[in-house]
């Protein structure tokens, strides 16, 4: 922000220095004023709809009369001179706000949004208080808006913020604003389930009532009732920061944690309300063993305190070769200390293989290569982007939302070029109108951001790689061109897109593990290389699937085939298995070899697969439940931290394994700055892990920072039914945070952030008190630390060489490849009731030409085989699949098991197609 | 000495005043009706639970002693799933009864609830809830919240409007 001139407004006669480029409002916020609005949001900027924020603008320093403005629609300009506290303009805000409450239902009390309603602070702050109009009130019905979104229209202010987050940010289609003058109502067509997969941001986007958490709903806490902590999303690579909340022993909900690097304002469906998982009842809350009856029958033999550690010691002396299989959703922590344990010989990371060389390759690219990874906001201000061979509105929503931003940039650049400042929000939509900057994507089937793509291809992997190293050929002539032709459609966009992406300044390549290709991910390499080497401020952003990834793959470790082989040739006879199904990794052969080890230890938090076959099985607390460290798919470093004590025996995994090494007369780990120390001393690689966040010893004031809110309430009741004397609060050890109403009470460094509150603003809305800027970063710097970066341009890795040859359809057999699905592909999150839902049934894509051939029609049954494992699916046509090529939607309930892409065959069962053709012909 | 004779002085006048103390309990003190007693749940007019589980009560009070969970009939009325006051703790300070939107949770003039055991103050929602209205007859938070529950639609309330029809275009 130096280099841009700062210009002199005068607020309350008193001069202040301030961004030009910026509205009133903002500055006010920014400087800390409070002044109420409505329809202004920092993420979506000014309309100027609400009248809310009217202030008094004068001429110059001898005007004493002014005139009321908005101050969201008046532009910072040098010698603005405004006043916020003239008694006419808070007379105006009074009177606005008692208009706007005019038809406000009487049902505060039985509104989730209540207690943290910017509605409410809003009134408070104008001093309204008592409802004068005689009149009727108007009322709306409902609509029921799907398992995520409660509606209650009645309680809508016409702010129009939801459409225009809906519509013109997130880029809905099925949501809308209806009827006319004071009638206008906000919602779909018709009853609905939501389609767009951002919807839960409604809740927080909505001033008021009107959108309110619907799983919240289901066990209803208010905000001050809430004991909350810093934490991560585990649902996706990108680690978005969260705020999950808790009362009496179970997770509550998931709120947005404002991240100016990384998630913003928003958070994608997905992690918003995939946490039920954890307060499911299947969770294992006890350790135990197995062993086996007269008749051969399981028997589960609990493990009381105490007999835990005597038992795993028995084992673990008896062993004769102990292997651990790390996992990338399990902390640094715990895959360090199981490490640690096993020794580095013996560790073996948690992906499938295929999986393990993808991420292996992604860090190589990045420490080794020239060009940076962009965090999500960097995407989100890219002037052009070139996605490669990744479904992000599958495998990573968020970065879809940052993609549609970046789609954005170049038109609004011209529109402000032209004279019209960016916040003036509707001026800039109309001036954009549906121009869109350069976006290219190629993908195995058509994706949810297709419509915002200047070119898209569909095809098979190695064709999407072949593409890539065309456009990379193409715009560096050092860079290896592929032999012989491109699809057709792919040769045609090769010109296009060279040309878009040097035209572009801060061009962004996308790419990931979903493809499964080593191929895509060194072609998206080879692009940004060029563009690198063009000048470009290019930025190269690869896709993980899973929120620690990137931190399995810098721990290092063996492939999980290996880990088989020594299974199998006797090398090991104890396996212990770390927050791990390992049937999702390996063909169900290979994870029954592999588990089929004399004992199998199994540290999971709920039932799988793996965890059925273990002997003896310690509960793990889920991320909510303890403390650590996650690597996100740019390489940041972020803590989340204990959000409650889970009930039972559950202990975090690095807890229990840090007990293994004490009973393997190794030293003990008592919290994790210990654990963090001996990792970033021991792997150079982690050598920011601790900078992530202040040290457990961190004090401000000699106090720590505390969990729960200064209003919470129930401290002497919650455990009166079970003991009147009430219970001393747990300890942490491993964090500044407190169990605690009582400690520092206000704004902690940006990583210990629990909650946006200030006096005065409830809603989430506080968090402007937190930034340092309104929509910039937040003071002190945005939490989490890069691990990695690239490497000098001299020392970077060559551009890649190994162009696949190109796709050709093999007879009587089809390319798998994989497809994913916002809901279902990720396996925690569709174990929350809510999610569940919306995730659809099995399926395999095919072409229609191709299906005709086969002779199957949409919704028949198929039979796919793949690696000797069967499946029975239903036909999907889709067009935009290749010729040749099945789209498997991997990770669907079932759908697991087979390394993807590969080749597979397809049979219809017999009988089925003659039942369809028996069933179309009664149709006829 | 004097003043041991002054002493036995006054006390031998006390003898022909008024006595202050009364044999309680058989005999019983008179209680105002604004007495801040034990605590009660009251039932709207129509017979329903009145409390709807706001929360206010339990963030009113000064020594944490309410502790609450809300839950939802199928029609979307909102009622406590339990509803916990420790009376141990209690300091009938009244907070909750202002900070009530309802008019559900009242204070009576009730104050005789010496227990052995601390954990007999322990009262639960069935300990709790009455019958009647208690002090404020006639109140029915549902029939002025514009919400719509069993028995009332939307547009049903007084003071209100019925539902606007949205695809209307009358001016």
């Amino acid at each position: 922000m130096e280099d841009k001139k700062l210009v002199t407004v005068y607020i309350e006669d008193k001069p202040y220095r301030v961004r030009p480029d910026q509205s009133m409002l903002d500055a006010c916020l920014s400087l800390g004023f409070d002044l109420p609005y409505f329809c202004w949001h920092p993420a979506m900027h000014s309309v100027g709809a609400c009248r809310q924020c009217a202030v008094k603008q004068f001429k110059d320093e001898n005007d004493r009369k002014g005139m009321i403005v908005m101050a969201c629609m008046t532009p910072a300009g040098e010698g603005t001179r405004i006043s916020i506290k003239d008694p006419e303009a808070v007379e105006f805000r009074a009177k606005v706000i008692e208009w706007l409450m005019l038809n406000h239902p009487h049902d505060c009390p039985v509104c989730d949004e209540g207690g943290e309603c910017h509605l409410q602070d809003m009134t408070v702050m104008t001093g309204h208080a008592y409802r004068r109009t005689r009149f009727r009130k108007r009322t709306h019905r409902n609509q029921y808006l799907g398992p995520f979104v409660n509606h209650e229209m009645n309680r809508c202010i016409q702010c129009y913020r939801c459409v225009r987050f809906y519509n013109d940010y997130a880029g809905g289609r099925d949501f809308g604003v209806f009827a006319a003058h004071d009638n206008v109502y906000f919602g779909r067509q018709e009853d609905g389930v939501l389609e767009s997969e951002f919807s839960g941001n409604l809740v927080e986007v909505c001033p008021t009532g009107v959108f309110t958490d619907r799983t919240l709903k289901m066990h209803y806490t208010r905000k001050w009732d809430l004991q909350t902590a810093p934490s991560v999303c585990v649902h996706c690579g990108l680690g978005c920061n969260t705020i999950p909340g808790e009362r009496y022993g179970t997770l509550r909900r998931i709120r947005n944690r404002y991240n100016g690097q990384v998630n913003g304002y928003f958070i994608c469906d997905r992690g918003r309300y995939g946490y039920e998982f954890a307060n499911s009842a299947t969770r294992i809350r006890r350790p135990y063993r197995i062993t086996y009856g007269k008749a051969g029958e399981k028997i589960e033999n609990a493990l009381e305190e105490g007999k835990v550690l005597p038992h795993v010691k028995s084992l673990l002396q008896g062993a004769k070769g102990i292997i651990g299989i790390g996992s990338p959703r399990a902390s640094l922590e715990a895959n360090y200390l199981l490490k640690k344990f096993c020794g580095p010989g013996n560790f073996y990371a948690g992906f499938s293989d295929a999986e393990f060389n993808l991420v292996g390759r992604i860090i190589s690219v990045l420490t080794g290569g020239p060009v940076k990874a962009p965090a999500l906001r960097e995407v989100a201000e890219a002037d052009a982007v070139f996605v490669l061979g990744e479904d992000v509105s599958g495998t990573a929503p968020m970065l879809g939302l940052a993609i549609r931003q970046a789609v954005r940039q170049k038109p609004v650049e011209a529109v402000i070029k032209s004279g019209i400042p960016a916040w003036n929000d509707y001026a800039v939509r109309q001036a954009v109108q549906n121009d869109k900057g350069p976006f290219f994507i190629a993908t195995s089937a058509a994706t949810r951001i297709d419509s915002l793509a200047e070119g898209t291809f569909h095809g098979a992997p190695d064709d999407i790689a072949r593409l890539g190293f065309a456009v990379a050929a193409a715009i560096s002539p050092e860079a290896p061109a592929p032999d012989g032709s491109l699809p057709e459609a792919a040769a045609g966009l090769v010109p296009r897109i060279a040309a878009r992406l040097r035209e572009a300044k801060r061009p962004v390549i996308i790419s990931g593990t979903g493809a499964g290709s080593r191929a895509v991910i060194e072609a998206a390499f080879n692009v940004a290389k060029s563009l690198f080497d063009s000048g470009k401020d290019a930025g190269l952003c690869y896709v993980a699937a899973e929120c620690n990834s990137i931190g399995l793959g810098l721990m290092g470790g063996k492939s999980l085939r290996e880990a088989v082989g020594a299974v199998r040739e006797n090398r090991a006879d104890t396996v212990i298995v770390l927050e791990n199904d390992i049937f999702d990794r390996l063909s169900a052969p290979e994870a029954e070899a592999l588990l089929s080890a004399r004992q199998v230890i199994s540290i999971d938090h709920l039932p799988n697969h793996t965890v059925s076959m273990a002997h003896t099985v310690l509960p793990a607390a889920v991320f909510a439940e303890g403390t650590g460290t996650f690597v996100s798919n740019e390489g940041r470093a972020q803590r989340f931290y204990r959000v409650y004590v889970p009930a039972g025996q559950v202990e975090e995994s690095w807890r229990w394994l840090s007990e293994f090494l004490a009973a393997s007369a190794g030293a003990k780990f008592f919290t994790v700055d210990d654990v963090q120390r001996a990792m970033a001393g021991e792997l150079p690689a982690f050598g920011g892990v601790p900078a992530a966040a202040p040290p457990a010893d961190f004090r401000i004031s000699g106090l720590k920072i505390p969990r729960q809110p200064h209003r919470y309430s129930g401290r002497t009741s919650i455990h009166a039914d079970v003991d009147v004397n009430e219970p001393k609060p747990p300890a942490d050890p491993d964090s500044p945070l407190s169990f605690s109403m009582e400690g520092f009470d206000g704004r902690p460094p940006s990583a210990l952030i629990s909650r946006f509150w200030a006096p005065g603003w409830n809603s989430v809305q506080a968090v402007n008190k937190f930034q340092s800027e309104v929509g910039g970063r937040l003071r002190g710097g945005d939490p989490g630390q890069r691990l990695i970066g690239p490497a000098g341009k001299e020392k970077s890795l060559p551009y890649f060489t190994g162009i696949p040859a190109p796709f050709t359809r093999l007879e009587g057999k089809f390319l798998v490849v994989p497809l994913y699905h916002v809901f279902g592909s990720e396996k925690l999150s569709a174990l929350s009731p809510p999610v569940s839902e919306l995730v659809p049934s099995p399926y395999l894509a095919l072409n229609p030409e191709d299906a005709g051939e086969l002779g199957c029609t949409e919704g028949m049954e198929i039979r796919l085989i793949v690696e000797d494992v069967f499946f029975r699916l239903a036909a999907r046509l889709d067009a935009s699949i290749a010729r040749g090529v099945a789209g498997f939607p991997l990770g669907l309930p079932g759908l697991h098991g087979i390394t993807l892409p590969s080749w597979g065959r397809i049979g219809i069962p017999p009988g089925v197609r003659e039942a369809a053709e028996e069933s179309g012909e009664d149709r006829a | 000495m004097l003043s041991i004779l002054r002493a036995v002085w006054t006390v031998f006048l006390h003898l022909f005043k008024r006595k202050v103390t009364v044999l309680y309990p058989e005999e019983r003190p008179r209680i105002p009706p604004r007495w801040r007693g034990r605590i009660i749940l009251s039932r709207d007019p129509d017979g329903q639970e009145r409390c709807v589980a706001c929360h206010l009560c339990a963030v009113a009070c000064p020594v944490g002693c309410i502790a609450l969970q809300a839950a939802e009939d199928e029609y979307g009325r909102r009622y406590p799933e339990f509803f916990r006051i420790n009376f141990s703790r209690c300091i009938f300070c009244g907070f909750c009864e202002e900070a009530c939107p309802t008019y559900a949770i009242q204070l009576t003039n009730d104050f005789e609830m010496s227990e052995y055991h601390r954990h007999n103050l322990v009262y639960e929602k069935q300990d709790l809830l009455i019958s009647g209205t208690g002090k404020y007859p006639g109140y029915n938070f549902y029939k002025v919240a514009g919400l719509s529950i069993k028995g009332k639609d939307k547009g049903e309330n007084e003071n209100e409007l019925p539902p606007v029809d949205v695809k209307g275009l009358m001016p």
